[in-house]
Formats: C-alpha cells, structure tokens, sequence
C-alpha cells in the first residue's frame, strides 16, 4: 500500500539549525491497516505526513504508493504534492483547512466528488444535491437543508466531519489524520472520531491516525507507532495492541529511551 | 447625462468584473491592470488602422490581455515573486509595448473611422422620428454586450473547473488536496481577468474616438471602488448577484464620479482631484466595511430611541 524506505529528513542542511527531522523512517503499511500514531511535540510526526504528501522532499530515502489500476506500488518520491494527492487524502488539526469557507456546501462536496483536473461541464445538478444530501445526513449534524450555506457560517465541529466525509467521498487509497479532533470540544471530538471509525470499517480505509490521546491511540486501530526525536522507536502490531496498556506503553518508553516519557498533553490527554 | 453613465458604468463595469475576478475571487492583487486596460486600447486602435474587423478586434484585445495576465501568472509562480511586484513588472513592461503596438505614438484618434459605435448611433437616427437617440441606442447596445459577457462569466464559475477557481480563492490548499495544480488555475484566472480588462480598454477607447497610452493610471483604484461600492449594493453568495452587483457598483461609481465632474467646482474641485476622489472613497468603503457601519448606526438609532422614551 505505502512503503518508505531510508526516509531522512533534515532541514536546513550545513547551516548552525541543521535539525534532522526523520531518521531513517523504514515503515510498510497494508492494505486496510488503522495505524495509530503518539509522540511528543517534534518528535517529527507531522513532517512524516508532509513527506508521504510531497509538501517536502525528503533529503533521502523512497517512498512507494499504491496508484490506480492495474494496482502496482509506483515510486512516488519526487511526484509533486498534486499530483500524488489524488491518492492520498489529509486532514489537518484546523478545521478551516479542509473546506473552503466561502463557497457553499453543495460547491465543497461538488469539489471533492472526485479527484484530478477539472474540465468545463456543470456537474452540479438536483441528482448530484439529492446525493449530497443524502451522504451530508450521515453526519447527523443537520446540514441536509444547508446545501446553499456557505461553509464559512459552519462550526469548528460541523466543518470538520464535513472535511472527514470529503476526504472519504474522493476515494483515497490513504487517508492522513493529524490531530484531527485537537481543535474541538469534547462532544464534536468524540462525533468526529466516531465517524471517523465508521467511514474506515465501512469503506476499508488505511488510515493513519496522529493524536495526543494515549488512551484513544490504544483503543483505535489495529497497528500502533511510537515516535521520538525523529525515530520510529515502538511499533505494535495488531495481537500485540490488543492486550496493550498505558502502562505497558510507559515501562517500554522508559525501556528504550531511559527516562520517563514526561508529556502532560500525551499523558492526560 | 443618464445615457454618458450608463455607457461608461457598462464599459468600465468589465474592467472592474475582471478586477473582481483577481482581487476577491483569486485573492490576487494584481497591479498588471494598469496595463492591460491601454493594452485593450492600443490593441484596438491598431486593428481599426489596418482594417480589421470589429468582432476580431474585440476578441484580438481580450487576447492580448490574457497574454499580459499569463505573463505576471508566470513571473510569480515561476520565480516565486509577491503578486504585487508581478503585476508592477509587467504593467511597467506593458508601457513600452504599447506604444510599440501605437506605432509610438502617445495618442491616435478614431475621427475618420467608422467604428462600431458610431454605426449603432447611424442606424438608430436611420429609423427616425427621434424614436432612439444615438446615446440610448448605446446604451442598448452596452447592456446587450456587458449582459452576453457577465451570463457567460457565471457559467464559467458554475462549471467545475470555475468552481475550482472560487475555492483556490478561499483555500488554497483544498485545490492540492484534491489533486489539482494551484499555479494553472491561477494563470487561468489571471488571464481572464486580464483579458476583460483589456476588452473593457478597447471599448473605452471606442466611446471615446481615441487611444492613449496614459489610459492605465488609476483604472485599477478606480476598478477596486467599483467592487467595493457593489459590495455594499448587494448581499449573496451567489455568482449571479455577485457579478451583477459590479456592474450596478460601476455605474453608481460612474453616477458619482460624473457628479464630482459636473458639480464639484462648487466646492472647489476640478478634474484632476478626481483620482484623489476615488481613493479616499476606496478607504471610505474599507472604514465602513470594517467598522460594520450599518451595526453602529442601528445602535446609535437604538440609543437615541433609549433617550427620549
Ligand atoms: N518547515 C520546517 N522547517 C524547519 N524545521 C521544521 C519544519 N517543519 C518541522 N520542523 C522541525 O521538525 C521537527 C519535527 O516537527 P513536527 O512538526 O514533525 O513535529 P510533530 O511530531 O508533528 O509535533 P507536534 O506534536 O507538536 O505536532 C521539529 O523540531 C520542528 O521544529
Ligand atoms: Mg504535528
């Protein structure tokens, strides 16, 4: 599905701030895989996301993704970001940044209903709204009467299940999550993780999920990856997650690293 | 009076649809107007001289301005410049241009030419009786052109790629998102915009009976009021009140602009404050937009109201 091999990434190379960001990331993710992703703060969580997108080059290192049919791993390292998004969907922590505020909800999903370059026919039509209407209602958010609103009037909550339902209605072979809930409350959190689990069972995605939240990372998904200063330094496979525990995930931190792992917001969140 | 308004509310009102499409759609301040509207001009001049065929001059202008938008398009996503030194490097550029295409002359008069103007007014005194004067039969034939030009403009922006467009505006990084390339549909836009702006060139320089080189300056001030002014007319999220409401933007700035013109020496004004004019009421428009003036008005009503029961 995606595989990176030798991934390093270190920014600003040969000057005084030279800071390696990923070391050597080696990581195979199948088909169908739920990947939970914890860390501390720059532990490089989010420039693995921007190197599997093409927002950064790595500075070496392959990275092979599954593409369209016939289904084949193809090297996508050096493929602008644009164009290998067409695989690849992403969801960031700001719920602004997954929708356009200023066009309407019809006109958003309208956006995502497929993914590439756009021609010159009007595809909008009361067919297309009757359909958007219906996935919209999954939500159970009320935004079925809304199609003409702009998505600017939307909450942080209602804007970010309809960025989850875009991502998933464009067909990604991967989707991308980064703190996907942090921004919002606890209610609109726990509906956008549930649907989050929803559309992945229904739609067998592969996902790969960051969060703060040991407790979530432990419960969601069925593969779970531990990054610190740039390393990939526990990988927990799916028999081994089962039976996993915070404390289970603290005694091998302090195993490999030797110190604690001192992080309120991974602790507590 | 009404007829001069409209007239010039209409041919100006294409400019400022092309300003609407950089600035508000795009989020794209592009100074490359100043330019391509003389280019317009120029383009069109050139073509009466030689002979050429009303239709293909208009369309030969719209050409030229989507040529000096792709350039600016270009220069900023090629050589990662700021829009605004973009558009400042190719307005500059097109100065030499377009003299070059005036033959270098600063000024060329359309006296002895019968252009398409002047047929409309022929032929609407042709049927007699004062039943249509010139001016009106004009202003008829503006609306139709403005009218034909924003209809096709809005379904462009119904159509995928335009919707495209509106959401490269509004987020950026929705368009890499779903797969597409952020700096084609730029150049797209740009080139558009530019390319009425110059049509809007070629047209004023028709009413007008000449080309100048020094058409540019201050039309994209002029252009931006006209925007903002509509804004304030209107209220929607709809492409079809959006461009309409520029084109009504346009002639109620032309209305004021031709009352600063024939009034204003009552306070002391003359023409040459009118650049002056149009800038003060872009920040007037930018304090009112900010400061929600309808919010303090209503409030002050209130307040009022408050006082004396
Ligand atoms: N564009 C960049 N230029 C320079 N350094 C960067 C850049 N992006 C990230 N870094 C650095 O790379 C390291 C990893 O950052 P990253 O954003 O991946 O952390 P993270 O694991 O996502 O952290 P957080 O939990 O805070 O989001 C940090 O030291 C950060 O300062
Ligand atoms: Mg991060």
């Amino acid at each position: 599905m995606l595989e990176l091999q030798n991934i390093n990434k270190i920014f600003g190379q040969f000057t005084p701030n030279e800071n390696h960001a990923l070391k050597n990331i080696n990581l195979k993710i199948n088909q169908g895989d739920f990947i939970t992703i914890i860390g501390s703060n720059g532990a490089g969580k989010s420039t693995l996301y921007n190197i599997i997108a093409g927002t950064y080059a790595p500075t070496n290192g392959e990275i092979f993704l599954l593409g369209d049919p016939p289904h084949a791993l193809r090297k996508i390292t050096k493929q602008p970001e644009y164009k290998r998004a067409k695989f690849i969907g992403r969801i960031f922590q700001n719920p602004l940044l997954g929708t356009a505020g200023k066009l309407s909800l019809e006109d958003n999903m309208l956006l995502a209903s497929y993914k590439g370059i756009r021609s010159l026919k009007i595809n909008l039509n009361d067919k297309k709204r009757e359909e958007f209407r219906e996935r919209i209602s999954v939500l159970g958010m009320n935004l079925e009467h809304r199609l003409k609103d702009n998505v600017e009037l939307f909450s942080g909550g209602q804007r970010q299940a309809l960025t989850l339902l875009m991502a998933v209605m464009s067909n990604p072979q991967i989707l991308l999550l980064d703190e996907h809930t942090a921004a919002l409350d606890p209610s609109n959190a726990a509906k956008v993780m549930e649907l989050t689990e929803k559309f992945a069972r229904e739609y067998n995605l592969t996902v790969l999920m960051i969060t703060h939240n040991i407790h979530q990372a432990i419960a969601s998904g069925n593969r779970l990856l531990m990054m610190d200063g740039g390393e990939i330094i526990i990988d927990i496979p799916k028999e081994k997650k089962e039976k996993l525990s915070v404390g289970d995930l603290l005694n091998w931190f302090k195993e490999i690293k030797h110190k604690d792992l001192d992080n309120d917001r991974i602790l507590l969140g | 009076m009404a007829e001069v308004i409209l007239i010039e509310g209409l041919i100006y009102g294409i400019t400022a649809l092309g300003v609407f499409i950089s600035f508000r759609i795009l989020d794209f301040p592009d100074l490359t107007v100043d330019g391509s509207f003389p280019l317009g001009a120029a383009i069109m001049a050139f073509c009466l001289l030689h002979g050429v065929n009303p239709a293909l001059s208009f369309f030969l202008s719209f050409l030229g301005g989507c040529g000096a938008g792709l350039v600016t398009a270009l220069i900023h996503s090629k050589l990662k410049v700021p829009s605004l030194l973009a558009g400042i490097l190719t307005m500059t550029m097109l100065y030499s241009v377009n003299l070059r295409i005036l033959e270098n002359k600063a000024n060329v008069s359309f006296l002895k030419i019968d252009t398409i103007f002047n047929q409309v007014r022929t032929f609407a005194e042709s049927l007699g009786g004062g039943f249509v004067s010139g001016d009106v039969a004009i202003v008829i034939f503006m609306l139709f052109f403005a009218f034909i030009l924003k209809i096709l403009l809005d379904l462009f922006f119904y159509t995928d790629y335009g919707i495209a467009m509106y959401a490269l505006g509004s987020n950026p990084q929705l368009i890499t998102s779903y797969g597409m390339n952020q700096e084609r549909i730029k150049g797209v836009g740009i080139a558009l915009s530019n390319g009425l702006v110059a049509l809007s060139g070629g047209l004023a320089s028709l009413y007008n009976g000449y080309s100048d080189i020094g058409y540019g300056t201050g039309i994209i001030v002029a252009g931006l009021a006209t925007v903002m002014l509509g804004e304030f007319l209107l209220r929607s999220n709809k492409i079809f009140w959006l461009t309409t409401r520029v084109l009504l933007g346009s002639i109620l700035y032309r209305g004021l602009m031709f009352l600063a013109r024939m009034y204003g020496y009552k306070i002391g004004m003359e023409p040459n404050d009118l650049k002056l004019m149009t800038g003060l009421l872009i920040i007037v428009c930018l304090f009112v937009s900010k400061n929600d003036i309808k919010h303090i008005v209503k409030k002050g009503l209130l307040n009022r109201k408050e006082g004396i029961t």
